[in-house]
C-alpha cells in the first residue's frame, strides 16, 4: 500500500467535506518502528459490557507468565503484557473456555492506528476552537445587546486576541489542504473554507482597529469549530476503517513451522523461501504452495474450491497456499510462498478487479463538486456588485462578500455526511459489522440483489452428522468410540452427534489414528475401523460420509451436511422482506445446494459453479442494471466479490476474500446483514436530508448577505442552528 | 461598569483554567476507549480496596 505523492492528492481533494491528508507512509514508517516492544494483541468481537471486560481481564491474568491485561473496549481489543515466552495460543484457550471468541492480531501492523497522533491532532484542535468559541461568545453576546463605543472596542480587542492565534492554530488542516488543492490547481472544499476564515479574520481586524461595529471574530472560530467537529467525525471513521483493514491483515498472523537443520523454527513467511520444508500439524492451514514429502493426511480445500470433501493428500500431492490440514501431520517442501504462492496471486487478480470496477462517486464529492464553484461566484457578484452600486467602496463590498463566504460556510455541509456516517458505522459495529471502505454504506443502500455462496458463508463450514437415527444403536457406539480418538472435523462432528443422541460409547480398546485414513480399533476382539470408504472397503458415496465397519454385514456409511450458520434463515428472510432478490450460487455438489437452498426459501441457485463463472453471473446482472450484494468468504468467491457493487465476508474467510470486500461480518451470526442494509438505507436517506437542510438555510441566509443585511449575529446563528439540526437529524438513525 | 476590569480577567482565566484541563487529558489518552471506560465504573473489582 506504498502510495505515491499524488494519488493520496487527489483521494484528499475527491473525498472532501472531510479531507485530511492521509500520511499512509509515514504510518507505513509509524508500523515498522511499533512493531518491536509491543505486547500481545487480541481481537474480541463479542466483548460488549462491564462484565466482559472484567471476565476476560481475569482470564488473561490468569494464564502463567501474563503481567497485565487491558481490554479496549471501544475497538474490541485487548493488549496483553506478557513475558516474551508466552504465545498467543493459551490465551485464546483461556478465552475460549470462559465463552470469548478471540483472534490474534499482529501488533505490528496495528501499531499505526494505536498511536493515532492525526486523530490527537484534530481533537486538541477541536479542543481549542471550542474553548475560545466559548469565550469570544461571551464577549459578542455583550456587544450584540448593544454594549457602547470604549466597551465594544475593548471587547473586539479581546475577541481578536482569543480569535487570531486560535485561527491560526485550529485553521492548519484546512489551510494545508487548501493550499495543496490549489497548488494542482483545483478547488476543493477548503478553499472557500480557508477565504472564508482568512477574510473573517482580517475584516474584523480590520473593523476593529477603525472602531467598526461589526466584527466577525466569533464567527470565524465557530466556523473552525463546527468544521473540525465534522473533520474529526470523519476522520474516526476512516481510522476505524483503516484500523478494520490492519486487524483483518492482522488476524492472519503469517507465520510457518520450517525445519532447518533437522530443527522446527518458526519463521515469519516472508522469510520461508522454496525448497524449504515446512511442518503443518493437523489443524493448522497450509501456509505455502508445495509439495508433500512426508505423512499422510486429508486437506480440506472448501476455502479454495468450495467443496465439502476432504481430499486425502500423501507424499507427492499438490497442495496450495490457504488449505486446512485435518488429520495426520505433513510435511511440505516449498514450491511457492509469499508473493509467488497462489493464494497471493489470486489475492492479485482481486486487486486488478478492484482497480477496474468503476470508481464510485459519493454524495459528499457530488455536493462538494457542486459547492464550491458556487460559493466563489457568488461571494465574488457580491462584491463586484456593491462596488459598482457604492461607487468604489472597497470596505463595505469586502464586508459583504466576507459575510457572503462565512454564511454559505459549509459548516451543516460538512457535518451533514460525517455526522451520519459516524452514527450508522457505531451501530453497525455493535452488532457485528465492520465497515472496510467508506463508500460502502451508500453503495449498500443501493443494492436490489444478494447473491450468497454456500460453504464457509451461509454454513459454517462445519459438518453436522444426518443420519444417526438409520443405524442400530451399537454401531453407533462404537462408532463414537472410535470417533472420539480423532480431531478430524468429520470425527468430532460424529462425536457430539452422537452425545446430543444420549448415546454413551462403547468399549473399544487398542484405538490407534492412521493418518489420512481413519481410526482403528479392537471391539469384542474383533478390529473395527471408522474412516474412508476404501479403507473399510465399501463403495463411496456421493455425499460426505465416513464409513465404520465391523466386520459383520457392509460398512455402513454415516453422512455428513454442513451445519447451517446461526442467523442465515433471519438473514434471507429479513433480505426477501425488504424486498430484494435473493440467489444463491455455490461450487459445491447439486444436491447439497439444491438442500441448502430449500432450506432457506431460495428460489434462484445453481450448483458446481467455477470461481469465474460466479464472477461473471455478478458482472452480467450487474450490466443487466442490478445492483448486487455478494456475499462469499472462498478464494473461489473473490472475483466475484470484487466485481459486485458491494460486498460481505464472515472474518472466517480467507485473506484474499476479506480483503476484496467492503465490509466483514465480525461474529459468526449472519443476521446482522439484514439490518446492515435497513441501517444503510436510513443513513443514505439521512445524508439526503441533511443537504436538504443546509440548503435551506442558505436559501434563507445568502439574500440577506447579499443585500448586505447579515449582521454578526445572523450568521452566529444560521451557523450554529444548522449544524446543530444537522447532528441531531443524524442521530435520529435507528 | 469597574466591575467588567475583574470579570473578564476571571472569565478569561476560567477559560484558559479549563482549556488546561482539557489539554492535560488528551495528553494523558483520556480519550482512547471512552466506551471501556464507561463500563468500567460498573465494575465492584475495586469497590472495597482501590486499585493500586
Amino acid at each position: 500500500m506504498t502510495l505515491s505523492a499524488p494519488i493520496p492528492e487527489h483521494a484528499q481533494l475527491a473525498a472532501c467535506p472531510a479531507c485530511v491528508a492521509a500520511p499512509d507512509a509515514g504510518d507505513i514508517a509509524a508500523r515498522a518502528a511499533g512493531a518491536q516492544g509491543a505486547g500481545l494483541m487480541l481481537s474480541l468481537p463479542g466483548a460488549h459490557c462491564a462484565a466482559c471486560i472484567a471476565t476476560v481481564e481475569q482470564a488473561l491474568a490468569a494464564v502463567p507468565g501474563v503481567r497485565s491485561a487491558r481490554v479496549n473496549l471501544t475497538l474490541r481489543r485487548a493488549s496483553v503484557d506478557a513475558a516474551p515466552e508466552v504465545t498467543a495460543a493459551p490465551l485464546i484457550t483461556a478465552l475460549q473456555a470462559v465463552g470469548y471468541e478471540a483472534h490474534e492480531l499482529d501488533p505490528g501492523l496495528l501499531s499505526a492506528t494505536e498511536t493515532d497522533r492525526q486523530g490527537r491532532d484534530l481533537l486538541m484542535r477541536l479542543g481549542v476552537a471550542g474553548f475560545s468559541m466559548m469565550n469570544v461568545m461571551l464577549l459578542s453576546v455583550a456587544v450584540w445587546s448593544g454594549a457602547g463605543e470604549a466597551t465594544r472596542d475593548l471587547f473586539h480587542w479581546i475577541s481578536a486576541a482569543i480569535a487570531l492565534p486560535t485561527v491560526v492554530f485550529a485553521g492548519q488542516p484546512f489551510f494545508r489542504s487548501a493550499w495543496a488543492s490549489l497548488r494542482v490547481g483545483r478547488l476543493g472544499m477548503d478553499v472557500p473554507i480557508s477565504l472564508a476564515l482568512i477574510l473573517a479574520s482580517g475584516i474584523s481586524l480590520f473593523e476593529t482597529w477603525n472602531s467598526g461595529h461589526h466584527a466577525y471574530f466569533d464567527a470565524a472560530v465557530m466556523l473552525a469549530f463546527f468544521l473540525l467537529a465534522g473533520r474529526y467525525l470523519d476522520h474516526r471513521t476512516r481510522a476505524v476503517a483503516r484500523s478494520a483493514a490492519s486487524v483483518l491483515a492482522a488476524l492472519e498472523v503469517p507465520r510457518a513451522t520450517v525445519l532447518r537443520d533437522g530443527a522446527e523454527v518458526v519463521l515469519p513467511l516472508a522469510e520461508v523461501v522454496a525448497g524449504d520444508l515446512v511442518r503443518v500439524r493437523p489443524g493448522g492451514r497450509m501456509p505455502v504452495d508445495g509439495v508433500v514429502v512426508e505423512g499422510q493426511s486429508e486437506v480440506d480445500r472448501s476455502l479454495l474450491t468450495g467443496e465439502s470433501l476432504p481430499i486425502f493428500a500423501g507424499p507427492g500431492a499438490v497442495v496450495s497456499a490457504g488449505e486446512g490440514n485435518l488429520t495426520g501431520p505433513l510435511v511440505v517442501r516449498v514450491t511457492a510462498a509469499g508473493r509467488e504462492s497462489s493464494l497471493h496471486r489470486m489475492a492479485d487478480l482481486v486487486a486488478v478487479a478492484e482497480s477496474a470496477r468503476t470508481r464510485y462517486t459519493s454524495l459528499a464529492e457530488r455536493a462538494a463538486r457542486l459547492y464550491s464553484p458556487l460559493v466563489h461566484i457568488l461571494s465574488f457578484s457580491a462584491f463586484g456588485f456593491w462596488m459598482w452600486r457604492t461607487g468604489g467602496d472597497l470596505r463595505y463590498a469586502v464586508n459583504i462578500s466576507a459575510a457572503v463566504l462565512i454564511i454559505t460556510c459549509p459548516c451543516a455541509l460538512g457535518l451533514a455526511v460525517p455526522a451520519v456516517v459516524t452514527a450508522a458505522s457505531g451501530r453497525l459495529f455493535r452488532k457485528g459489522l465492520l465497515i472496510k471502505h467508506g463508500t460502502a454504506l451508500e453503495r449498500l443502500a443501493e443494492v436490489d440483489t444478494v447473491v450468497f455462496d454456500k460453504t464457509g458463508t451461509l454454513t459454517m463450514g462445519a459438518p453436522e452428522v444426518t443420519n444417526l437415527g438409520d443405524h442400530p444403536r451399537a454401531a453407533v457406539e462404537v462408532a463414537a468410540a472410535l470417533a472420539a480418538a480423532s480431531s478430524h472435523p468429520l470425527a468430532q462432528a460424529l462425536v457430539a452427534g452422537a452425545r446430543a443422541a444420549g448415546v454413551h460409547p462403547a468399549r473399544v480398546e487398542a484405538l490407534r489414528e492412521v493418518p489420512g485414513y481413519g481410526v482403528e480399533g479392537v471391539w469384542k476382539g474383533r478390529r473395527v475401523r471408522l474412516g474412508r470408504a476404501e479403507w473399510c472397503g465399501a463403495d463411496p458415496r456421493a455425499v460426505t460420509a465416513s464409513y465404520l465397519c465391523t466386520g459383520e454385514g457392509a460398512a455402513r456409511a454415516f453422512t455428513f451436511a454442513d451445519s447451517l450458520r446461526p442467523g442465515a434463515e433471519a438473514a434471507v428472510a429479513s433480505l426477501r422482506g425488504q424486498g430484494l432478490h435473493v440467489v444463491l450460487l455455490s461450487g459445491d455438489a447439486q444436491g447439497a445446494v439444491a438442500d441448502m437452498a430449500a432450506r432457506l426459501g431460495i428460489a434462484e441457485w445453481k450448483a458446481g459453479v467455477l470461481p469465474a463463472e460466479k464472477a461473471a453471473d455478478v458482472q452480467a446482472r450487474t450490466q443487466a442494471g442490478r445492483r448486487v450484494l455478494m456475499v462469499g468468504d472462498g478464494l473461489n468467491d473473490t472475483a466475484a466479490l470484487a466485481a459486485a457493487h458491494v460486498s460481505v465476508s464472515p472474518a472466517s474467510a480467507l485473506d484474499a476474500a476479506r480483503v476484496a470486500s467492503d465490509i466483514v461480518l465480525l461474529g459468526q451470526d449472519m443476521a446482522p446483514i439484514g439490518d446492515a442494509l435497513r441501517i444503510s438505507r436510513q443513513a443514505s436517506r439521512r445524508i439526503v436530508e441533511n443537504f436538504g437542510i443546509s440548503a435551506a438555510y442558505n436559501v434563507i441566509a445568502v439574500p440577506l448577505a447579499l443585500v448586505g443585511m447579515a449582521t454578526p449575529l445572523a450568521a452566529a446563528a444560521a451557523m450554529s442552528l444548522s449544524s446543530i439540526t444537522v447532528s441531531l437529524n443524524a442521530l435520529r438513525l435507528k | 461598569m469597574e466591575i467588567l476590569g475583574l470579570l473578564i480577567p476571571v472569565s478569561l482565566f476560567l477559560g484558559g483554567l479549563g482549556l488546561v484541563a482539557f489539554i492535560w487529558t488528551m495528553r494523558h489518552r483520556q480519550y482512547d476507549d471512552p466506551e471501556g471506560d464507561a463500563q468500567r465504573i460498573l465494575t465492584k473489582e475495586w469497590d472495597d480496596h482501590p486499585k493500586p
